[in-house]
């Protein structure tokens, strides 16, 4: 048995309210399964589970605050194995495959799996969360009620299997009928839609606290990093005829579904000029500089009603540019909508901070902790440029890298500018 | 069998030509009149050749006034004529809505009953055919709000064949409007041709877990839609309104009695849409056979695109429809 703790979302979270479950004792969970979500003040996270096994009891109830570490539920090893074996309650079915006739978990691949119940022959070691959260209205569709009330069970106890996990006519026809299980076959969630408004009204802070909260965390973090971090800062102007031109006529051939904007080129020229600059892609953490593997690349993302997250996008050195845009698309769609991973808050190895077409023409980062480097965009502007003897106007973007001296010099990051500028020049190195 | 009936393949625009045809031919109180019915056979080819067989006195252009010739057309009815009025779009029926909301809906209450308007006002509605947002747009919603006003949306071949006789045999004023994508759409008419009802919904496919209210040119879409669903044993039943106003109350409120679940397409904008109309219905009047929130599929809130691939995204889809269906049962 182990213990689901309260993850680490970023160097600046040390608690989280948990906003609800997805899932219930007795449910099999792979590995990369979001379980549940949780606040961190700065953001709504979704948050995946790092083992595979069967959920045995939830320890901490929705709309409870608890620091970083807590444990959240226990987990039981998959069936079949020597700890499970006395534990006359663990399921019988392998939870390597897919529970019964578990429907594929949504339409679209990247959509992480839901999480299926296992069948209902095995009853679980807990009893199902059949008494409702305080605080939590259970929902019950407006006909199940009435036929509930007919047949005189109490709705509240049934589980629901509709739209948003409602109750409805059918399960309390099924718990008359059968008892309170629902079938295997039915995610507990449908992917993809787990947002319980109610849920959320009940456990989140007021608006108002939120983004107090968040300007709170914020501060925090980046006290720390001009406290600690001894920034040093270079930038560079980058001739973008070269890169707009290209992109310009590979958006062409594309339906508009596929196309690029300009951000994503600098993202991809961002990624893999790190991938060549070690010393600048990684973390500095108990005392010395610790490179990382891979390009996590945070992408620094504006969220409405004020504050901003940096979440990652993994492997960004190795994505095609149109795999790269479509990573940025959707993350910037679940920042809107408020459904990040929790893995993609927590690892980002440097971040990209883009100001965009309206933006100030240059920006000085300042690092994210425990990071040691950020790499900064202005806007895109035509400006004017000296090039054999003449001056022209030509579209330019002046790139910026603010970076950790306790783990690189500036050469290093000279360097990695330079590499930034070359790609740009050579942007068909992006596809 | 008998050799009095007969199917034959058509389009909705040849449906809606015969229908005006059987009119003219029927009474000649009856008369067509708006921009460029005559020697063009209007702006969507509905009354090709009709200036031809009934001449300039009954097929008659129009100057560019809409409020002009919708106001002749109330002049008209109020002296015993029998007018067809044709705006070219629902869009430019805006400048005569004066003549329409102030005057043809309110005279039979304002003179005390003394003074019926039977004007029917024909307009093209809708988009889908990249005319942009001064040509595009689904107002019909929008008229009905009026009381005094009735407002058709004919989905079908046999209601853009059959509604016009019953819309001139009524005493006041009628509006119908026809979505531009479906004046190609090809099917068949029984010879001679059913007698349509001038209100009323009809189901058009019969289905047990989830309804889907549409009228005109959202009609083919939830049909579509239905057959995706069929696919995945979702079984939806597809209602046309027909009319707008008066709506169906009681036949939205017994298809969902059987369904419980509701899924609105309503290709006007859904802030104040008649889809909210129709949710509001539900509502009120049958929350308790509801199994799960209503879902309404409406146009995005913009005014509608010139570029294909951006109008293809603001109108409702089959697979929107779809998607809202889903959601309605839990997967």
């Amino acid at each position: 048995m182990s213990d689901f703790t309260m993850p680490s979302l970023g160097a600046d979270m040390t608690a989280g309210t948990l906003l609800e479950w997805y899932v219930r004792p007795g449910d099999a969970v792979r590995r990369g399964d979001i379980v549940a979500s949780v606040d961190t003040s700065k953001a709504e996270i979704e948050i995946e589970i790092f083992e595979d096994g069967v959920v045995g009891e939830l320890l901490v109830e929705v709309g409870t605050r608890v620091p970083v570490g807590t444990p959240l539920a226990t987990i039981l090893p998959v069936a079949g194995s020597a700890a499970a074996a006395g534990n006359g309650a663990a399921p019988a079915t392998p939870t390597a495959t897919p529970v019964a006739a578990a429907p594929p978990p949504a339409s679209s691949p990247p959509t992480p799996r839901t999480v299926a119940p296992l069948a209902a022959a095995s009853p679980p070691a807990a009893p199902p969360l059949a008494v409702p959260v305080e605080g939590h209205r259970t929902r019950v569709s407006p006909l199940a009620r009435r036929v509930a009330a007919q047949m005189g069970i109490d709705p509240e106890t049934v589980p629901g299997t509709g739209s948003g996990g409602a109750v409805t006519r059918e399960d309390v026809e099924r718990a008359a009928t059968t008892g309170t299980t629902p079938p295997a076959a039915e995610p507990l969630v449908p992917a993809a839609a787990p947002a319980a408004p109610a849920v959320q009204s009940a456990a989140e802070p007021a608006v108002a606290d939120r983004r107090s909260a968040m300007r709170k965390a914020i501060g925090d973090l980046m006290a720390r990093s001009k406290r600690e971090i001894p920034h040093y800062h270079l930038e560079t102007a980058i001739d973008m005829t070269a890169a707009l031109a290209w992109l310009a006529e590979r958006n062409a051939t594309l339906a508009p579904p596929e196309r690029a904007i300009p951000a994503a080129l600098l993202l991809a020229a961002a990624a893999r000029a790190a991938a060549k600059h070690a010393q600048l892609n990684g973390f500095f953490a108990d005392g010395a500089p610790q490179p990382a593997e891979h390009v996590h690349l945070g992408v620094a993302l504006a969220l409405r009603g004020g504050g901003l997250v940096a979440p990652a996008i993994h492997d960004a050195d190795r994505l095609p540019l149109g795999e790269l845009m479509a990573a940025l698309r959707d993350l910037t769609a679940r920042v809107r909508a408020g459904t990040m991973r929790g893995s993609e808050m927590a690892d980002p190895t440097i971040t990209v901070t883009s100001l965009g077409d309206r933006g100030a023409d240059k920006v000085f980062g300042v690092i994210y902790p425990p990071q040691v480097a950020l790499i900064g965009f202005g806007a895109i502007r035509e400006r004017p440029w000296a090039a054999g003897g003449m001056v022209g106007a030509r579209p330019t973007a002046i790139a910026t890298l603010a970076a950790d001296h306790r783990a690189s010099d500036g050469h290093d990051g000279s360097l990695l500018l330079a590499e930034l500028d070359r790609l740009l020049q050579h942007p068909e190195e992006l596809a | 069998m008998s050799g009095t009936t007969a199917t034959r393949t058509l389009t909705y625009r040849e449906a809606l030509r015969e229908g005006l045809r059987d009119a003219l031919r029927a009474d000649e109180r009856v008369f067509l009149m708006g921009e460029d019915v005559g020697a063009y056979g209007g702006s969507f080819g509905v009354s090709r050749d009709l200036l031809g067989e009934f001449g300039p006195e009954r097929i008659r252009d129009t100057p560019l006034s809409e409020s002009a010739f919708t106001g002749a057309g109330i002049g008209a009815a109020l002296g015993g004529m029998r007018p067809i009025v044709e705006v070219m779009t629902v869009n430019f029926s805006l400048l005569a809505l004066d003549q329409i909301v102030n005057n043809a809906a309110a005279i039979a209450h304002m003179s005390g009953g003394q003074f019926a308007v039977p004007l029917v006002v024909r307009m093209t509605t809708g988009a889908g055919r990249q005319l942009a947002a001064q040509h595009s747009h689904s107002l019909e919603g929008w008229y009905a709000h009026v009381p005094g006003l009735k407002v058709l949306a004919p989905g079908t071949l046999e209601d853009a064949r059959g509604m016009l006789a019953p819309a001139l045999a009524d005493p006041n004023p009628v509006l119908i409007f026809e979505h531009g994508s479906l004046y190609g759409l090809e099917g068949s008419l029984t010879d001679p041709p059913a007698e349509v009802a001038l209100t009323g919904a009809a189901i058009r496919r019969p289905g047990s877990d989830v309804t889907l209210v549409a009228y005109g040119g959202s009609l083919p879409k939830a049909l579509d839609a239905a057959e995706t669903l069929a696919a995945d044993r979702i079984d939806a039943e597809v209602l046309d309104l027909r009319a707008l106003r008066p709506l169906d109350d009681a036949a939205v409120l017994a298809s969902v009695a059987r369904t419980h679940r509701v899924v609105v397409v309503d290709e006007a904008w859904r802030t104040g849409s008649f889809a909210a109309e129709v949710v509001a219905l539900v509502a009120e009047r049958a929350l308790y056979e509801l199994d799960a929130p209503p879902e309404r599929v409406c146009s995005v809130e913009v005014p509608i695109p010139y570029a294909k691939h951006l109008e293809d995204a603001a109108l409702p889809s089959a697979e929107r429809i779809a998607a809202a269906a889903r959601r309605t049962v839990g997967r």
